[in-house]
């Protein structure tokens, strides 16, 4: 009786008590008012400019973007769109941009590997071979893919640039594993780590040291290079890397709502019409 | 209908085909002259809807099938290509994945319509069953398609699920090992469940066709619950119900378009957008919205088989609700106390989806501790699932066959026209009206 009574009691903890043990906590991340946010939203092309630019000269050491193909840099909705080259492949800034990109191809004449400039039909190279280089060189952790990291987390853009700026000296009373950082917004659970008083702050540690200085990536155009002006620029451009077609689609969608819209005010009349001498 | 036809063809090649293959009399006396009883409210317009969901999901189900790779490897990257470089893919898909919602919306207020008018008592049993059949086909469907991103939701929300059938005695094992294909959910399992994606949806055609077939025998219901008794309670279904449908359609269309267009992601999950990885575990394994209810019963029970066996009873109760209910008056409009459970039951039901999002250790009331009762605080989600789903049950199996037998129900009209028409229309004012008819 008693260890059917405790088998019961364990199988219930692991139903109901697992998930919650399991779950972290984290700050509401900040809001910032996007220019792509909205039904009208849309990305400020200066922005993404600025953005991968950050992406490249700091991000790009450790995050990969296995989605993305310098192409997209030029389409339609990119960073670098000129209406001059509809197909992205000839627009002369993505060229340029590639070309100072080594990527891995065969010889065809030999079969040995080499090393040649990539093209814009080229994906953006992985910074690591492998993942297990990856985890290698960052203390264990694996840097995620940035292709659809925007959307794969609670809060989007918001939630990048809060995280990038969120950094600080922690809390007192937290013990902080070397090689770890505190961050509020990142998702995780430091009650294990808490000395102070009452409950353990929200957030997490996160093994990616802060990465934004101030003008650690000079602008081009005169924007003031402060680490909240390169974490939106950075958000703002992996939010486009996550959703490249967002313009299009919200475009569509503003005509399919005034189609559906006039649509359905018609049918009313219509409706009202034909049903005009029933009683019902 | 009872097999009268107005059809009268036209042309020289109707009357042809007519002799042959009348299926242009099929399609005139179930989709044109069909008489419909008049009185028909909004509630009735998510038969049509759900037609048009179907029709979507099928349309676009079949256009991302063409792009999609049902590979481990593969498949995440394949839906992210779909979205990024096939021409308006990101519309097929979003269409496709959001559709999935708005068919369980639909269904969902079909359901609740066919509840409270009582759309499932004689002689509708079967109409009403093969709409369970249909339920049953959506939810197998819709968590199949889920798994096919094979983002971190889908994968771990697969190995939950199939672990479920693996609680069942002597065969669960079995069962589990047959439905991943192997020893884990992997390729095998990702594989099998594309095929069944896509054959799913046309078994659910088929029924679907027979849900009609057998709507046209026995006729709608109506919010009175009465039956039609003459010409004069109906009208034929177009241009009437066309056009209140297709009003009725475009309405749901916009709403729709409003998560296609501006929120697509917004009732999914973000975790799915991570590619998956049987290493690690999401913090807080969920499944879609329209699952929510069914997973807090499943949670609410500390015992794994009685949870998968009450979350599957909880779909089973709806295949013997027409002979759970003991009353003769179909519509709840006549049954106000049963009415009122009904509106508890439809909380009960929210209540129910509610928790199922949330941590069940999670306070109901913030910040209020009050006492441990058994394995959880009184105040927790699981208590609230706890007494969500014995109301649940209770409705069922308790409410409806006692209220059936103990309820004093109104005074129904005697037919769809009369509470249409004024009493003074009806009944000349101080008139010989026949004085049995007052009631």
């Amino acid at each position: 009786m008693l260890r059917k009574g405790l088998a019961i009691a364990a199988l219930g903890l692991a139903l109901v008590g697992g998930p919650a043990l399991a779950a972290g906590s984290q700050k509401e991340p900040r809001t910032v008012a996007w220019s792509f946010s909205g039904p009208f939203g849309k990305f400020d092309r200066a922005q993404l400019q600025r953005g991968f630019k950050v992406y490249r000269e700091v991000c790009a050491a450790c995050h990969s973007m296995n989605l993305m193909s310098f192409r997209n840099l030029g389409q339609k909705g990119g960073p670098f769109y000129d209406p001059k080259y509809p197909n992205p492949n000839d627009n002369p800034y993505v060229k340029t941009i590639a070309k100072d990109f080594e990527v891995s191809d065969i010889d065809p004449e030999t079969g040995d590997v080499i090393k040649r400039p990539a093209t814009p039909a080229d994906r953006f190279p992985n910074p690591y071979p492998n993942e297990a280089a990856a985890r290698a060189g960052n203390g264990g952790a694996l840097p995620p893919d940035f292709s659809t990291l925007s959307k794969a987390r609670k809060g989007g853009a918001d939630y990048v640039y809060s995280l990038m700026t969120g950094y600080g000296t922690p809390p007192a009373g937290l013990e902080v594993p070397s090689g770890q950082y505190y961050n509020p917004y990142m998702l995780g659970d430091v009650s294990a780590f808490w000395k102070g008083e009452g409950y353990a702050p929200k957030g997490g540690f996160i093994a990616m040291p802060p990465q934004l200085t101030p003008d650690k990536v000079s602008f081009d155009d005169d924007t003031k290079s402060t680490i909240s002006q390169q974490a939106k620029d950075v958000a703002a451009f992996m939010a486009w890397a996550s959703e490249p077609k967002l313009e299009e689609r919200k475009a569509f969608g503003v005509g399919a709502m005034i189609y559906l819209t006039i649509l359905s005010g018609l049918l009313y009349v219509s409706y009202r019409r034909i049903w005009r001498n029933v009683a019902h | 209908m009872s097999g009268h036809s107005n059809y009268v063809p036209k042309t020289g090649f109707e009357r042809w085909l007519d002799a042959r293959l009348p299926v242009a009399r099929l399609a005139y006396d179930s989709l044109i002259d069909f008489p419909t009883p008049k009185n028909l409210n909004y509630w009735y317009t998510f038969g049509g809807i759900l037609a048009l969901c179907l029709g979507i999901q099928l349309a676009t189900g079949i256009v991302l099938a063409m792009h999609y790779v049902p590979h481990v490897d593969h498949a995440f990257a394949s839906i992210e290509r779909i979205m990024r470089d096939v021409n308006y893919g990101w519309l097929v898909r979003y269409m496709h994945s959001n559709g999935a919602s708005m068919f369980f919306i639909a269904v969902y207020a079909h359901m609740f319509r066919g509840l409270y008018y009582g759309s499932y008592k004689a002689p509708r049993e079967l109409l009403w069953i093969l709409g369970c059949v249909i339920y049953l086909l959506m939810m197998a469907t819709a968590f199949m398609g889920y798994v096919l991103p094979w983002g971190q939701m889908s994968f771990h929300g697969a190995v939950v699920i199939t672990n479920l059938f693996g609680a069942l005695p002597i065969i669960g094992e079995s069962i589990t090992t047959w439905l991943w294909g192997g020893f884990a959910v992997d390729n095998a399992t990702l594989n099998r469940f594309f095929s069944l994606h896509y054959l799913m949806p046309f078994m659910i055609a088929g029924v679907v066709i027979l849900h009609i077939w057998a709507l046209h025998v026995t006729g709608n219901n109506n919010p009175t619950g009465v039956q039609v008794q003459s010409k004069a309670d109906t009208v034929p279904f177009h241009p009437y119900y066309t056009v209140k449908d297709g009003f009725a359609i475009a309405v749901f269309m916009l709403m729709f378009a409003a998560f296609v267009f501006f929120n697509p992601n917004a009732l999914g999950h973000p975790d799915n957008y991570i590619p998956a990885n049987p290493l690690v575990t999401p913090a807080h394994i969920v499944p879609e919205w329209y699952f929510l209810p069914f997973y807090a019963i499943l949670r609410a029970v500390p015992d794994k088989l009685m949870g998968v066996l009450l979350m599957f009873g909880a779909i089973a109760v709806l295949f013997i609700l027409p002979w759970l209910d003991t009353s003769r008056v179909r519509s709840l409009r006549y049954r106000p106390t049963t009415r009122m459970y009904f509106f508890i039951f439809v909380v009960a039901c929210f209540v129910l989806g509610f928790c199922g999002g949330r941590l069940p250790d999670e306070h109901v009331i913030p910040g209020l501790k009050t006492f441990q009762l058994l394995d959880a605080d009184l105040n927790s989600m699981v208590w609230l699932s706890r007494f969500a789903t014995a109301y649940y049950f209770a409705y069922f199996l308790i409410v409806l066959p006692v209220m059936g037998l103990s309820e004093t129900p109104l005074d129904q009209p005697k037919s769809i026209s009369e509470p249409i028409l004024s009493p003074s229309a009806a009944l000349p004012a101080g008139a010989a009206a026949s004085p049995e008819k007052r009631g």
